[in-house]
């Protein structure tokens, strides 16, 4: 099995192939549109801020490929939110491939934002949650999130319920950290693998 | 519901543990990565890891380390001590760190974290801030210190913390190096003041002694995490225990076992 780690200006994509090695997947790390196209599986990770990744994504040609795809894609933390249409966050215009918009999180007395921690998924409705138990902690950083919408799969409260987890056709995405979320986020990515 | 964060504090140096290690079951207490492990198993939040070695030669050492946890580990970890500059933060993120700590280099140049917050994002830059309640002109007042908390320094703590904010910190550790060591509790009331005014995460640090003592500073101290060394080091706490008991008094907690 190929899996391609897509290479782009995001950060963190360290933590992302570690977690790989320890379930012992092998991946390519790459830009290559041919490389990308060819892959049974696809990773979209990393850590950022909308515009300025999505920018480089239009400079690469990358924000045409990703919608295009047809074998499994996962997405995570901003992977996720430029899956969407718009984000909030410097009025960015994403990917589309959820109709969905990411909102910043409202200020609100008593919550901080970003919203960092550990926080519990619920209302799994996808494979990718397969063996998980009820109400599994994951580990988020994050301002900006996506509502709950026709796409979501796992949900989240913070402030207000958000996206968690967004699933349409062969288009998964996570707005936590699976490969710093202790087995729980382990589990997940293994689920994707064997998609 | 988000939780209250429970962090293990390990100081490096050497790329090994100091400060006596008291775990039996571990085949070597001294090894940095292997103590993380067991911590992460055992159901710590995150972890932070302290380089107090003062050489080029550990620096070196200690990415080679920062590696190591970042394969071994799959929860969130910090590493801080020494790090001066933006060449050092990208050196450890690229090693897998997920978040840096900085403390004397931002009160040397405050500017450091405007910088570090724009290369890298706010998300993963930690301020630490050291503070004594030390008499001053204007009588007792909370004053930022450096050098391990030996060094005053001009800044009142409470201003600091919200100037650190503003300039783009992810997160502040607050640690009391007057309750640090003593085993009598947190700083409460500047750890409540400091968390109360902020509109980032506050890790509270120094005096922990029990695990009432948690309770306390994740209630009336308003912290949202709590961070400990030689409690756990030592086992006076086991991280289980500890998680079961602010479970049970109602607080929201990720529960692993």
């Amino acid at each position: 099995m190929k899996t391609v780690i897509i290479k782009y200006n995001a950060g963190n994509v360290q933590s992302v192939m570690y977690a790989l090695d320890r379930i012992g997947a092998g991946y390519l790390y790459t830009d290559d549109a041919d490389e990308i196209r060819s892959a049974d599986k696809v990773i979209f990770p990393g850590v950022g801020e909308a515009s300025t990744t999505m920018n480089y994504l239009r400079k690469t040609g990358l924000d045409k490929l990703i919608p295009s795809l047809t074998q499994p894609v996962f997405g995570t933390c901003i992977g996720m939110q430029l899956m969407c249409r718009f984000s909030e966050e410097n009025n960015t215009e994403c990917m589309g491939i959820f109709d969905v918009d990411v909102k910043r999180f409202p200020a609100t007395p008593g919550f901080k934002v970003p919203h960092m921690g550990w926080n519990n998924i619920s209302g799994y409705q996808t494979d990718l949650a397969k063996d998980l138990t009820d109400n599994a902690y994951m580990y988020f950083v994050h301002s900006y999130a996506a509502p709950v919408c026709e796409f979501t799969v796992a949900s989240c409260e913070y402030i207000h319920p958000f996206s968690a987890m967004l699933q349409k056709d062969n288009f998964y995405a996570a707005q936590f950290h699976c490969e710093i979320s202790g087995n729980a986020g382990q589990q997940i990515i293994e689920n994707f693998l064997k998609i | 519901m988000l939780t209250k964060r429970i962090i293990p504090c390990l100081d490096v140096k050497e790329g090994r543990t100091v400060k006596g290690v008291n775990f039996v079951n571990l085949r070597d207490a001294g090894d940095a990565v292997e103590l993380g492990a067991l911590y992460a198993a055992q159901g710590a939040d995150e972890l932070v890891y302290l380089d107090i070695t003062a050489t080029i030669d550990g620096r070196s050492t200690f990415i080679d380390l920062v590696r190591r946890v970042a394969h071994t580990i799959n929860i969130p970890f910090t590493v801080g001590g020494g790090i001066s500059s933006i060449a050092d933060v990208s050196a450890l993120l690229h090693a897998g760190a997920d978040k840096v700590s900085i403390n004397s280099a931002a009160v040397k140049n405050p500017d450091l974290i405007n910088e570090l917050s724009l290369e890298f994002g706010s998300q993963c830059i930690v301020v630490a801030i050291d503070t004594r309640y030390i008499e001053t002109e204007n009588g007792y007042e909370h004053i930022v210190h450096t050098h391990g908390g030996r060094k005053p320094t001009e800044l009142r703590t409470i201003p600091w913390a919200r100037e650190v904010e503003e300039r783009g910190a992810g997160e502040i550790l607050l640690t009391s190096m007057d309750t640090d060591g003593t085993k009598n509790g947190f700083a409460l009331e500047l750890t409540a003041t400091v968390s109360g005014n902020a509109n980032i995460p506050v890790i509270a640090s120094g005096g922990a002694g029990s695990m009432e003592h948690f309770y306390d500073v994740f209630t009336a101290g308003k912290a949202d995490a709590g961070l400990a060394a030689s409690i756990f080091h030592f086992r006076e706490i086991d991280i289980p225990d500890l998680k079961d008991y602010l479970n049970d008094k109602h607080l929201p907690i990720r529960m692993t076992r």
